[in-house]
């Protein structure tokens, strides 16, 4: 008995912990804070073991459709002769291009990804002018290479290829680092030594002696030029990482890209309508959830109670899991979500219909829990699985939104199936250990 | 206990009262390679323009959407659908049309912004969806739906028997029809989320139908004289407290959502608590009789062999 007590208690306070922890955040060090309250440094220190509610970077992340901004999806326009081996090389440099020409335009919280074979999804958080930023980002790219008075001596034309490489950057280096091998078409050579000489010549001292290397209207790099180069390639080094020297080396190559970039899809939200969105959903969830609890209690008494317990512990659940796998939360997202909390008490549900039946057969309390359990779990699993299956092929196939409502979906049914056949069952031994044992009180 | 409704033996009611709520959604698709569309297509699948503007300096009227109109058409040379009021206060307005160049679309803002006195922050929302993405769409909202049925149909013949596979599939379509319908009869947007209420109004019927079948099976096990349809009767039956209460409950939560939701949110929830509701009916009064049907069926072809 005492021991029941205990655990009983144990489990409440752990569940109230949890609670509370995915309302202010959970960090270390410093236990409990609000990442909100925290300076940049303490932040940056602070590990997350669980993500507040609140905080979007560390833990469920706000879709476009509910801060507002804009989702852009380009295509490549791929000429008929195109030689599909390169497609993958040559869309990773299409990247690099949306990537550095947002950057240019402060579009820091941008982000470019590559959708299927073909495509680019540009997402760009609050943003006032999207046409403006489509036409920016679709434009053909204009890559020169001009020395340091603004004179033009080549063209990404001239370029055959730029490539990262990891090794000595010169014959007389022994370090290996990360650099970028430019080579030039053949016809291009003697314009790249006109240029190297004409620059090497210049004075050193001032940065003068530089080719700087021209994307759009922005210089992208401007190495310096020590000496003439009569060679179809050279190499760019300094302090590079890999990934800067991939990045490098892909906008070089944007003057080879042999295909344009036409916006295909265009999604683009105010931030007033996704606020209201947000907010209406919060209160629709609590109201939602409200009646859920009275319902269940009403019906089912103190199993309904310990119902409710079951699915607070279940929502708490799901939010960590949801900050911890840093969901994008979409509009549909939320829908998901506060669908699968009615149907979290559906396991519940099954199993004390079950519980009445056993009791009105004239078991004891004790006998009708457990073969209450036994006896609903083959209908949980297989009922279970079947929407599991929807939300898989929903997560697997879908695009956009549709995934992060695949996602709510299928982690609502999972875990309202663990929380009833662990939770409420324990909750509900407990109760027959508190010799609570009159059928009535179970709904019969 | 004595005195039950048979629902297995009224089977023929029940199918008459499907089939009319079915009948809708089935012509509407029928009707749509002859090229009637009786559906509100959004530009999600049929590619297009649409921007939503807030119009809070002017009172809107059928002038000033035809205003609208002559102005898109204006500025592109393209002849927008007739421009729609919306919001709660009736201050919105809707202009959709074919697909616009991000030119085009530029300088329709702009001079809307002009025209009406708006800011940028009056363009809620601003979208445009290419021929071949709509297309993508059709083709992976066709592949999942297949997909899905498909896989339900073979874990539920693996866990069950074939024919129980089978009638809920049956009862799927069912559902999904009478979605369909809903769709048509309301006007309600069909756009990607409909591929989400479809998969999810899926899961959930199955789901209901199988607490029943799951009963049946467990019945099966220790009756010895009772009929098939008498011991799905009965399991119907026993399990009609949870079919009820569960779709009570996934109510209470969706209903809230249409009842505050944002207009968006309310599109995608009203076909879910439809769906949700035939859902429930299917699975009470057409899967076990489904099932029963096609056990007798089924059985006699194999006697007859």
């Amino acid at each position: 008995m005492k021991k029941s007590i205990f655990s009983f208690i144990a489990v409440l306070l752990v569940i109230g912990v949890m609670a509370a922890a995915v309302i202010t955040g959970f960090t270390i060090p410093g236990g409990f804070v609000t990442p909100v309250n925290m300076s940049a440094e303490e932040a940056a220190n602070a590990k997350v073991i669980i993500p507040s509610i609140h905080d979007a970077t560390n833990g469920i992340r706000r879709g476009l459709d509910l801060v507002g901004g804009s989702s852009i999806t380009f295509e490549a326009d791929l000429p008929d002769d195109y030689d599909s081996k390169n497609l993958s090389d040559d869309m990773s440099t299409a990247q690099s291009l949306l990537r550095s020409r947002l950057t240019a335009e402060g579009y820091t919280e941008a982000n470019v990804s590559i959708q299927g074979d073909n495509r680019l999804l540009v997402e760009i958080p609050n943003i006032k002018n999207p046409e403006d930023a489509v036409q920016m980002l679709g434009k053909t790219a204009k890559l020169t290479f001009v020395d340091m008075a603004g004179k033009e001596w080549l063209t990404g034309a001239d370029v055959k290829k730029a490539t990262a490489v990891f090794g000595a950057a010169s014959a007389s280096s022994v370090v290996s680092e990360w650099y970028v091998a430019l080579e030039f078409k053949s016809d291009a050579v003697q314009k790249f030594y006109e240029a190297t000489s004409a620059i090497s010549k210049m004075d050193p001292l001032n940065g003068q002696n530089r080719l700087a290397i021209v994307l759009d209207e922005e210089i992208v790099s401007a190495p310096g030029v020590s000496e003439a180069i009569n060679s179809s390639t050279c190499s760019i080094n300094g302090n590079f990482t890999e990934e800067s020297a991939r990045e490098l080396a892909n906008l070089i190559n944007v003057g080879q890209l042999p295909f344009s970039l036409n916006q295909v899809e265009l999604r683009s939200v105010g931030p007033q309508l996704g606020a209201n969105a947000l907010q209406t959903s919060v209160y629709a969830a609590a109201i939602g959830i409200a009646l859920v609890c009275i319902f269940m209690i009403v019906v089912y008494r103190l199993p309904g109670f310990i119902a409710c317990i079951a699915l607070a512990f279940y929502c708490t659940l799901e939010l960590i899991v949801l900050g911890l796998l840093h969901v994008n939360l979409s509009l549909p997202g939320i829908a998901g979500i506060i669908l699968s909390i009615g149907m979290a008490v559906d396991a519940n549900v099954i199993i004390f219909e079950r519980i009445k039946e056993e009791l009105r057969a004239g078991k004891t309390v004790k006998a009708a829990i457990d073969s209450g359990f036994k006896r609903a779990f083959t209908a949980i699993l297989d009922s279970n699985i079947t929407t599991l299956i929807a939300a898989g092929v929903l997560y697997f196939l879908g695009t956009g939104t549709i995934v992060g409502f695949a996602t709510t979906l299928g982690l609502g049914v999972i875990l309202s199936m663990f929380t009833a056949l662990t939770l409420t069952h324990f909750l509900l031994n407990r109760m027959v250990d508190f010799k609570i044992r009159n059928a009535k009180v179970y709904g019969a | 206990m004595k005195n039950q409704f048979s629902i297995v033996k009224h089977f023929k009611i029940f199918t008459i009262i499907s089939i009319l709520l079915c009948i809708t959604g089935l012509v509407s698709l029928l009707a749509l390679p002859f090229g009637v569309n009786l559906y509100n297509f959004d530009i999600d699948f049929a590619g297009g323009t649409q921007m939503e503007f807030r119009m809070p300096n002017t009172k809107l009227d059928a002038n000033v959407l035809r205003e609208i109109q002559d102005l898109v058409k204006d500025k592109t040379g393209v002849t927008p659908n007739a421009p729609q009021i919306t919001g709660e206060q009736n201050n919105e307005v809707i202009v959709r049309s074919t697909s616009l160049t991000s030119e085009q679309r530029a300088s329709v803002i702009a001079a809307m912004q002009e025209k009406y006195k708006l800011t940028d922050d009056d363009l809620l929302s601003n979208e445009d969806v290419g021929k071949t993405v709509g297309d993508d769409l059709k083709k992976a909202a066709l592949s999942s739906a297949v997909l899905a049925v498909i896989l339900m149909l073979v874990y539920i013949s693996f866990r069950f028997e074939f024919t129980s596979g089978l009638a809920a599939v049956l009862c799927l379509v069912h559902d999904l029809l009478v979605m369909l319908s809903v769709y048509v009869i309301f006007q309600l947007p069909f756009n990607q989320n409909f591929i989400a209420c479809a998969l999810t109004i899926l899961g959930y019927s199955i789901n209901a139908s199988i607490i029943v079948f799951d009963r049946i099976r467990e019945n099966l096990r220790t009756a010895r004289k009772e009929s098939f349809e008498d011991i799905a009767d009965r399991s119907i039956w026993q399990t009609m407290g949870r079919t009820i209460n569960t779709t009570l409950t996934t109510m209470f939560t969706i209903g809230m959502v249409f009842i505050l939701g944002v207009p968006s949110l309310r599109d995608f929830t009203l076909p879910l608590l439809i769906g949700i509701i035939s859902g429930a009916y299917s699975s009470i009064f057409l899967s076990s009789s489904l099932w029963a049907f096609f056990r007798k069926r089924l059985k006699k072809r194999h006697h007859a062999a």
